[in-house]
């Protein structure tokens, strides 16, 4: 009986093409892979499914007329359920931004690899805080900015600078950049 | 009784595993070595393609899950967002939908097979009747289904079959009531349809999981209806029948390809496709087709109570029939009355059907009535009495030798050796 | 052999079952038009989609909704990303609310649902004396037949038969269950203007919006082909393999 169910078991391993190679049988292999393919296959739509549907990824990017906000004023847009802070900088804000030495910075990163070229006055940051991901506070001109104009995160004290550097503790990195681009002289294309 | 197990298993992972909880040598036993009658035809491949249908549905549904909405507001949309919108979705959905009557066809050839060969009969009443259950089992789950996507048939399918539980005296109204979970069918009803489709497809899994134990007790009928009687009249179920089985799969992920793919609303109703409107009946309002004999039952009775009854019992009746059938014979093949009556049986099962889905006037009530009478004829009647009166054709052997020795007179039909007698039941 | 015979009665059962649903009242049988899109290779015809959507926007779509769809889905029938932002552009949808709270409207994106003519049902109503024109997503799966139906139906209007009374405001129509239609023809030749150069005639702009109609009821149909010929290619080389399997496996069975 033992016997019998080794040998199946060994019969078993041949089907599926594993077995001792010289004792291989092509056609039992051939049919094991086209199954193992078939099998597959059929994973990929469920296992896809579950990727954002086309009405999630329809609302993937937004369109921002940057015109209304005023110099020294930032909005809030939202974008894939984040919030995404819009600022209209002032040129004492770009010349402070520009201005601060990288070894003075916790995460070092020019001004200029932040903003656009040619467009430096709009700053498009995602407005979260790096640290525990709160929401800082300084669009609105009677909000505490924190030491270096930019914002200041209410939960643990992180403050940012007008080019949404960290620049003081415990965040550890910098305000995160949102691809987009200009698809007018005022209007953002942000996704 | 306790200790580990010896386990037979080479590879060292396996063996370890085996030795502690022995599931491969039961998988062994119970799938690879499992001594199964050699003379199986391709009848016996339905069995394993319900268990794919079982498989493939949950698979589906627990996806469908992940993007359906069970509210009469939003259900509607969120099948459409599924059908649209969802990578694959369309796929799923149809694969789902269409896979309830891919489920029903192969169960329905199940159940034919066995009542064909007789594998009801004991020592398998148990098995046969655990089968029943997952038949009703599945009725309900489908039921519960089709009310999901909240069209106008979903609406009013599921406002005529609970209304059917009306009809019971005195208590009627109230558990009516109680089913919708309101005055009407509403929101509460769908989300409980919506849990309760969730679940059962768990509970047949479980009582499918029975089928099977009773079916590796007993062990498997065969075309000849006798008992295997020695190791030549088997084969190990591996790779014989899995390989046999094999082909019936791929044939059965053909039929189904083929409406999924060409023709996906084929076995659909139109109407739902029109979102439920509590205020407007359809103009003919049908079940899906794997209902339509029982909804004829329904209706051939001009009395409420009276249609419910008899619509339950035309199902009720295959719990007795293991005691209904008083022959010691169980393949038809050497049954030549029985193997009359079951055509027409058939027959009946078709008509009732057709009649199903046509308006409850002129000849379809007729035929409708005459389909019912005989069904239960059938049961009741002919099948205690044909035990007594039919002169079964004589049994071959064995399995192994169900050759005569003499040819047979005229050819065609079963084997007919030469002095062997009617014992099937005998034990070997 | 017998038994075998029986099994393909129970599936002939199960084909036929469908069939028996297709009763109508005394309306004709629409005849069977044949689509491009039509068999197991069955494409849509992208020309006569575009003219087919230019007629519902510019005939249908002033009674009739179209909610599941959105202006994004209008790139499938060969519109350009820009062409389907001016279009969504030109209807206007509820847009929230303003800082003071009050409801405000703005010119739709493709990600949008189709606007819908009416605010709700009852003013569907209404506006169509009593009768509701049903939402047009679904319209040809909603619908024995649906393509083939929806074509004949635009094509089917008649003076009614000697004898047969239509009431107020309804329309004698062949091919609708009962006859009688609240909706008036809503075609007639040169209704639009195509910019294709293709003859405006009350049949080609059936043919035209019946495509269009039956890819909102179907947007899945071409992928669904393409995929399906493939499977089935796929299985039938299964089955050719796991019965050569079969064969050797059992060679020395019986």
């Amino acid at each position: 009986m033992a016997d019998t169910a080794s040998a199946t078991v060994r019969s078993a391993i041949t089907t599926v093409g594993v077995d001792d190679p010289t004792k291989r049988d092509l056609l039992k292999l051939v049919t094991g892979s086209a199954v193992v393919i078939g099998v597959g296959a059929i994973a990929w739509p469920f296992i896809d499914s579950m990727s954002p549907a086309k009405d999630v990824l329809a609302l993937s990017s937004i369109e921002v007329d940057l015109a209304p906000i005023q110099e020294g004023q930032a909005i809030t847009a939202v974008w894939r359920g984040k919030p995404i802070f819009l600022r209209n900088r002032s040129a004492q804000e770009i010349k402070e931004a520009e201005g601060t030495p990288l070894n003075q910075l916790i995460d070092p990163q020019s001004d200029a690899d932040r903003v656009k070229p040619g467009k430096e006055k709009w700053l498009v940051v995602i407005g979260i805080c790096t640290h525990l991901g709160c929401v800082p506070l300084g669009n609105k001109t009677s909000d505490p900015r924190g030491d270096f104009g930019g914002w200041f995160c209410p939960c643990h004290g992180s403050q940012y600078d007008t080019s949404g550097r960290v620049r003081h503790g415990p965040a550890p990195s910098n305000l995160g950049l949102p691809p987009y681009a200009f698809i007018g002289d005022t209007k953002i294309k942000i996704g | 009784m306790a200790g580990l197990h010896k386990s037979e298993f080479e590879n060292p992972v396996v063996n370890w595993i085996d030795t502690r909880m022995p599931i491969f040598t039961m998988m062994q036993k119970e799938y690879g070595s499992f001594p199964t009658p050699k003379n199986f035809n391709y009848f016996w491949n339905f069995g394993a393609l319900a268990m794919i249908s079982l498989a493939i549905m949950i698979a589906t549904g627990i996806f469908l899950a992940m993007n359906y909405t069970a509210h009469t507001t939003l259900a509607f949309d969120s099948v459409e967002r599924i059908m649209r919108d969802v990578n694959y979705g369309w796929l799923l959905r149809y694969v789902h939908a269409n896979g309830a009557s891919m489920f029903f066809i192969v169960v329905y050839i199940h159940i034919f097979r066995a009542l064909y060969y007789g594998s009801y009969k004991a020592p398998r009443e148990l098995l046969f009747m655990l089968g029943v259950v997952i038949l009703l089992l599945m009725m309900a789950t489908a039921f519960m289904g089709y009310v999901l996507p909240w069209g106008q048939m979903s609406y009013w399918g599921a406002t005529v079959i609970t209304n059917l539980f009306s009809a019971i005296p005195i208590v009627g109204e109230s558990i009516v009531t109680w089913l919708w979970g309101g005055f009407s069918v509403d929101n509460p009803t769908l989300n409980r349809f919506y849990s309760l489709h969730y679940l059962m497809p768990f509970m047949i899994t479980g009582v499918v999981f029975l089928h099977i134990v009773a079916l590796h007790i007993t062990g498997s009928n065969n075309p000849l209806g006798i008992d295997v009687k020695t190791p030549q009249d088997t084969l190990p179920f591996h790779p014989y029948y899995t390989a046999k089985d094999s082909i019936g799969i791929c044939v059965y992920l053909l039929v189904f390809a083929g409406l999924v793919f060409f023709a996906p609303n084929f076995l659909n109703h139109p109407d739902n496709y029109i979102p439920a409107n509590p205020l407007v009946t359809p103009a003919h309002i049908v079940p899906e087709w794997y209902f339509l004999p029982y909804y004829a039952i329904l209706r051939s009775v001009p009395n409420k109570l009276g249609g419910v009854i008899l619509m339950f019992s035309s199902i009720a009746v295959l719990f007795f029939l293991p005691w209904l059938d008083t022959s010691p014979v169980r393949s038809s093949r050497f049954r030549p009355i029985y193997k009359q009556l079951i055509l027409v049986m058939v027959a009946s099962f078709l008509v009732l059907g057709y009649v199903g889905g046509k308006p409850p006037e002129g000849i379809y009530v007729v035929l409708g009535r005459v389909a019912t009478a005989y069904w239960f004829l059938h049961f009741l009647v002919l099948l205690p009495i044909l035990g007594k009166l039919e002169k079964p054709l004589p049994l071959p052997e064995s399995i192994a030798r169900p050759v005569v020795r003499r040819p047979p007179p005229g050819g065609g039909g079963g084997p007919l050796p030469q002095g062997a007698t009617a014992k099937p039941m005998e034990k070997s | 052999m017998r038994a075998a015979a029986l099994a393909l009665g129970l599936l002939a059962s199960a084909a036929l079952a469908p069939c028996a649903f297709a009763q109508g009242h005394e309306a004709v049988r629409a005849p069977k038009e044949s689509w491009s899109f039509n068999g197991p290779f069955g494409t849509f015809d992208r020309a006569s989609m575009q003219r087919g959507f230019q007629v519902y926007k510019e005939v249908c779509s002033n009674c009739h909704s179209m909610k599941e769809m959105y202006y994004r889905n209008l790139t499938a029938i060969g519109l350009s990303e820009e062409q389907v932002k001016a279009i969504a552009a030109s209807a206007t949808v509820p847009g929230g609310t303003d800082d003071s709270g009050q409801p405000v409207e703005r010119p739709a994106l493709p990600s949008d649902h189709f606007r819908s003519p009416f605010a709700n049902d009852k003013a569907a109503r209404a506006a169509n004396g009593g009768a509701l024109p049903p939402d047009q997503s679904l319209i040809i799966k909603a619908r024995e037949n649906g393509s083939d139906y929806v074509h004949a139906l635009l094509n089917g209007y008649r003076d009614p038969p000697p004898g047969v009374k239509v009431s107020e405001g309804q329309y004698y129509n062949e091919y609708f269950p009962g006859n009688q239609l609240a909706m008036a023809p809503p075609l007639q030749d040169g209704a639009v203007t195509y910019a294709d150069g293709t003859q405006a005639t009350v049949d080609q702009m059936s043919r035209d919006v019946v495509q269009f109609l039956t890819w909102t009821s179907n947007p899945e149909l071409e992928t669904r082909k393409r995929m399906g010929v493939k499977i089935v290619i796929f299985l039938a080389m299964m089955t050719g393999l796991t019965y050569a399997v079969k064969k050797k496996v059992w060679k020395d069975v019986h």
